[in-house]
């Protein structure tokens, strides 16, 4: 830490300079995530939701292509349990970022780390990192501003989207029912950078395809799921290899 | 129904919650985790996501493929965003002349 560090730490922000400093920087994410608040709205009830269930999944879950993942599946009258284990897979990701952003928040009281893990989506983890990674302290105050606009937004779109669903007359001509698996290619194509992405998916896909045909419905996202992760796990280069090339 | 949807709601909620608190509490433990464990990490969203995109492939029609190719191709160039609406726009249009 440089003599400069120190003096901009000892001159203690404003607590609503920082909320704000975080409220500018969750501005895009607002922008870009708000056409898919709405549109788990409307598939919510176009899948069989009110519009209290989907406003409850948006304010409790709080993560959007999990809560995709659990219209499409209640769609298909899949058994809850089963739901609720999908929806964890898609989630699995936040384990890793957790483990990270502990050592971050780690001096924060107990409550305030409890609130924050809760709020801790991809874009709150990739702020909180750089912002760490700059030296710069990341703060309760400055978490909060990043992520309750963001929040409040999302459960406000879902209200919406799910009051203007309710009012849309023909949902196979406007392409409803199928814009789900669209969204899902979009998030597996996402991840294309990520190693053994390609044979993942080809083995995930062939996998769910015959577990669909030969043994039913719920069972094709289990099982198709664990084919491409097993592959991953037997593949992976188990030897320290020389520059990483990391996830995401 | 066996368990009313608020109920599964809340549950996911709490499963998603232990995901986001979990990490810090279990896996910050440990200094290292074996590769093949990340690896599988690493592949559990893309496994997840693909085993609801290649089923709905099976019923699909012409203007199903021809969406998911268009938001294909889309995804190597633009993001999610322009991905979905290529996408949306090519199913809806197609879905006016095949149904």
């Amino acid at each position: 830490m440089t003599a400069q560090d120190a003096i901009d730490r000892g001159t203690q922000a404003p607590p609503l300079r920082d909320f704000l400093d975080g409220a500018r920087l969750c501005l895009p994410v607002i922008v870009s995530s708000a056409p898919f608040g709405i549109l788990f709205g409307a598939l919510a009830v176009d899948n069989g939701f009110s519009v209290f269930d989907a406003t409850l999944m948006s304010a409790t879950v709080f993560a959007g292509a999990s809560q995709m993942v659990g219209l499409e599946l209640f769609g298909q009258k899949v058994a809850p349990w089963l739901i609720i284990l999908s929806i964890f897979a898609v989630n699995f990701r936040h384990v890793l970022y957790s483990a990270s952003l502990g050592r971050r928040i780690g001096a924060w009281p107990k409550w305030q780390q409890a609130v924050g893990f809760f709020f801790l989506t991809d874009p709150q983890y990739a702020e909180s990192e750089k912002r760490a990674e700059a030296g710069r302290e990341v703060g309760f105050i400055w978490y909060l501003g990043l992520a309750l606009p963001l929040y409040l937004c999302w459960v406000i779109e879902a209200a919406l989207g799910a009051s203007f669903g309710k009012l849309i007359p023909d949902p196979h001509a406007l392409g409803l029912d199928f814009l789900l698996p669209i969204y899902f290619l979009g998030m597996v194509m996402d991840f294309r950078h990520r190693p053994l992405w390609g044979p993942i998916v080809l083995t995930s896909g062939v996998a769910s395809m015959l577990a669909f045909v030969f043994v039913g419905s719920p069972w094709h996202v289990g099982l198709g799921a664990l084919a491409g992760i097993a592959l991953a796990a037997v593949v992976a280069p188990v030897k320290p290899q020389p520059p990483e090339e990391g996830g995401r | 129904m066996a368990m009313p949807l608020l109920g599964t709601i809340l549950l996911a909620a709490l499963a998603t919650y232990l995901t986001r608190i979990g990490g810090h509490l279990v896996l910050s433990r440990y200094d290292t985790l074996h590769p093949r464990v990340e690896a599988a990490l690493n592949a559990v969203p893309a496994a997840v996501l693909t085993t609801l995109v290649a089923p709905a492939m099976l019923n699909a029609g012409p203007a199903e493929f021809a969406a998911l190719g268009v938001s294909a191709l889309v995804a190597l160039r633009g993001g999610m965003m322009s991905l979905f609406l290529a996408g949306a726009a090519t199913l809806i249009v197609l879905r006016q002349f095949v149904g």
